[in-house]
């Protein structure tokens, strides 16, 4: 019919490891590039999440640790954010808040909650009485006693939360995707077939969560080193 | 601006004339290399115009490897002609493309012929045109309608097909998908999710051919072609121009009932863009249609598929092979 | 407001998918997406329990292969469901049992660490007891620690059965046609359909954690509810009960 204008060439193929969808370490290292943009916005996501959400229910828990007939109804309110499966989260904000990044933070946020105020009130309320007394004793005022007494205290209990939160977050981040905001999920769906592909973008989500969890670990070890000293007893 | 709005409409008038008319522009600037098809002309570059950098594009796309890659490469061409481009690929099905595009949140997304005709503007089986060019002027019409335009299509046609594997051809003697009567109660047919109500799919297979399956099983477009593969699926749905199709020896089961409509693949764009963006968009959709045939498009799925390149990459070097762009 | 009457409206009646083509809502196509909803969690969670439990009251028992117990859980919740779910998907296939095979893995690390944790908190005191009364090894785990980290065992239990029957909501995407359908392929419900199986999940999960945790409630001996505070608390909420747990 037409002439033949386009001088595409066609390629015989041969069946190598990448064709038969396997998985293809020389590949993997060729093509590592293609996973750092996803990577990042994973890594963005989970920390503007965890960020926020660490904001929020820490605030939240200081107010209710004095007043304290706010905890049953912020714990059940953060609960049921807690118990919507993200996915549900995620599709039910899209007709309002749209496509994109800000529709994932928000339902990351939500999922924050919960984790992050329940370790916090529960490390606040680990104090000892004793220290606390003594504490009040040396004259110290409601507000030093929190700062400087009961929130250092606190830290292993708000650490661990920390820890989880983070982790349960790049979990969740995989499924950003389905709100459009990209990450390792991203990468999985975009050739779920390849076998080299999903385990790298797997792997990597799990290294990250691996990581985040490291760090959180050795910044708590570093700013309260009386537990270091317990946890070797 | 009332004398502005006319000048544009005569000179996408003329455009449209020329273009309809005979045949190509030869503007071309040398073209690329390979000169060796007789007659006409070298296939020409993409001209960028600075005026169009001013008009917004934003290119859609459904969910697999020929939409991703044809958003790639209308993205990438109307870019080369000056425009300002974004995208939005995989977006979903085609009802989720055309509501993205009905909303204004793409600007145009490459659909398909025969899939408009079914799933948007309610043709029957029976109804269906098996002509090329009918199917794409009924298609015209319809989204006329909705105040979008489906520019001219592409030669290349990438139909729905009901594929099973060697062996279970085989073993029950399939040729033909009116074979599968009296068989496929026994069968397993997975498909994506949308198929279960397409008339291009569980549904036509249903009504047209009065087939009904052991089960069906809603899995994602990608997996079409795995779950023949590992066994899971007895028959599955395929496209035309998938590379796998070949490669691990599927049998496509002829349609002998006329089930499938005719799929070339149109651009669909919003009118109030195909306006403000002038002549050169529709010059430029033409000049990349023109190499996609059906063995170009097989070759490029080929290359995301199986070579494993980003469709991103495959645009690029589509638009450079044809000499589109200057590479 | 509007939208969630739709909703309501669509677990009950049936109506035209707005696609066309097949029939949508209503209780039967509702129950036919919960039934397998059920299976998948109910199985994987009868699965993950018949291994972790055991293995985490023997490890505590003995004391050893507490690195382990204890990390488990950090490690499982390192590991992204979708992740876990593709690389099933892609080295072994889509449908049921792989699927299940998957939500098995999500579901064993919380019961694991708690069942450990569980056992390893009893009272040291309270095993020597048991052990200078004249018990055997297996019945101080049976009639002593078992009864006594139950609490624990079930909070864990609690954590992996809210988060299988969450996962289990994308289970479509592995073949599994669950609750999730709806919410990932819109086209064929609507947003009313949408919305409707996002509460009826949301529902599900509420209702197992507020049940599972009557039944903690239940299996505490009541000594140990009256300790009351920040103890009960705790292990109401599952957290590891002492500061060195905490910190590892």
């Amino acid at each position: 019919m037409s002439p033949l204008l386009a001088q595409v060439e066609i390629r015989e193929r041969e069946d190598t490891c990448v064709s038969d969808n396997g998985f293809c370490p020389d590949w993997i290292a060729d093509n590592f590039d293609r996973y750092v943009d996803p990577f990042l916005q994973h890594v963005l996501l989970t920390v503007v999440a965890v960020a926020i959400g660490f904001a929020i229910a820490f605030t939240l828990a200081l107010v209710a640790y004095r007043h304290r007939w706010l905890i049953n109804p912020v714990t059940q309110v953060t609960g049921v954010l807690y118990t919507i499966p993200s996915i549900a989260a995620f599709f039910l904000l899209l007709p309002i808040t749209g496509r994109g990044f800000v529709t994932a933070t928000i339902a990351l946020v939500a999922y924050v909650l919960l984790i992050i105020f329940r370790n916090v009130l529960t490390g606040l309320d680990n104090v000892p009485d004793e220290t606390k007394d003594a504490g009040r004793g040396m004259g110290l005022t409601d507000r030093q006693l929190l700062w400087r007494v009961e929130v250092p205290l606190a830290m292993p209990e708000i650490m661990a939360g920390l820890r989880i939160a983070v982790t349960t977050t790049v979990g969740l981040a995989t499924l950003a995707f389905f709100a459009g905001a990209g990450g390792l999920g991203e990468q999985i769906f975009a050739d779920i077939n390849f076998k080299s592909n999903v385990v790298v973008a797997g792997g990597l989500a799990v290294a990250l969560a691996a990581l985040l969890d490291a760090a959180i670990l050795i910044t708590q070890r570093a700013i309260t080193p009386w537990t270091r000293a317990a946890a070797a007893r | 601006m009332r004398k502005h709005r006319w000048l544009m409409m005569l000179a996408l008038l003329v455009a449209a004339l020329a273009v309809a008319g005979c045949g190509d522009d030869d503007e071309g600037d040398g073209g690329s290399g390979s000169a060796d098809t007789a007659a006409e002309q070298p296939s020409s570059q993409i001209q960028k115009n600075a005026d169009n950098s001013s008009t917004k594009v934003t290119i859609g796309s459904k969910n697999f490897t020929e939409q991703k890659l044809l958003g790639e490469i209308y993205a990438q061409a109307l870019t080369a002609a000056g425009y300002d481009v974004s995208t939005q690929l995989n977006l979903g099905d085609e009802k989720t493309a055309l509501k993205a595009l009905e909303g204004g949140d793409i600007s145009a997304y490459p659909e398909y012929t025969g899939t408009a005709l079914l799933s948007f503007f309610g043709f029957t089986a029976d109804e269906l045109p098996s002509d090329e060019g009918e199917a794409f002027d009924e298609a015209k019409a319809g989204f006329e309608e909705k105040n979008l335009t489906a520019l001219p299509p592409t030669p290349f046609v990438s139909s729905n097909e009901v594929a099973v594997t060697k062996e279970t051809a085989d073993k029950l003697s399939l040729k033909t998908i009116s074979d599968l009567e009296g068989k496929s109660q026994d069968l397993t047919l997975y498909g994506s999710p949308e198929c279960r109500q397409r008339l291009d799919c569980k549904l036509g297979l249903e009504q047209v051919y009065g087939l009904k399956f052991k089960k069906f099983v809603p899995v994602d477009i990608a997996l079409r072609h795995e779950v023949l593969k590992k066994g899971q699926a007895d028959v599955s749905i395929v496209f035309t121009t998938d590379p796998q199709n070949k490669r691990e020896g599927f049998v496509l089961l002829e349609d002998d009932k006329g089930m499938f409509p005719p799929y070339n693949s149109t651009l669909v764009v919003r009118n109030d863009v195909i306006e403000k963006a002038g002549p050169d968009f529709a010059k430029t959709v033409e000049m990349v249609n023109k190499g996609l045939t059906d063995e170009v498009m097989q070759e490029l799925n080929a290359r995301v598929d199986l070579d494993k390149s980003t469709p991103e990459d495959v645009a690029g070097q589509y638009l450079e092979e044809s000499g589109l762009t200057g590479g | 407001m509007n939208d969630f009457f739709d909703a309501i409206e669509f677990i009950f009646n049936e109506h035209e998918s707005p696609a066309g083509g097949a029939s949508v809502g209503g209780l039967s196509n509702m129950w036919e997406l919960m039934w397998p909803h059920l299976q998948l969690s109910g199985a994987s969670m009868g699965i993950a329990c018949a291994i972790a439990i055991p293995l985490g009251l023997w490890l505590g028992h003995i004391g050893k292969g507490g690195f382990l117990a204890i990390n488990a859980s950090n490690v499982g919740r390192a590991v992204p469901t979708l992740a876990l779910i593709a690389f099933f998907v892609v080295f072994i296939g889509v449908g049921f049992w792989n699927l299940t095979l998957a939500l098995v893995l999500l579901a064993i690390p919380p019961i694991l660490t708690n069942s450990y944790t569980g056992v390893r908190q009893v009272d040291r005191d309270t095993v020597d007891s048991a052990r200078g009364m004249g018990m055997t090894g297996a019945q101080i785990v049976r009639r002593v620690e078992l009864p006594l980290a139950l609490p624990l065992i079930f909070g864990g239990i609690r954590i992996s059965a809210v988060n299988v029957i969450a996962t289990a909501t994308i289970a479509p995407l592995a073949g599994v046609t669950t609750l999730g359908d709806p919410i990932i392929n819109v086209n064929t419900y609507g947003d009313e359909g949408r919305l409707a199986a996002a509460l009826v999940v949301a529902l599900l999960a509420v209702v197992t954690e507020l049940a599972l945790g009557a039944v903690q409630r239940a299996v505490t001996p009541k000594g140990l509810k009256l300790e009351g505070g920040a103890g009960w608390r705790r292990r109401a909420m599952a957290l590891p009960n002492n500061r060195r747990e905490a910190t590892t």
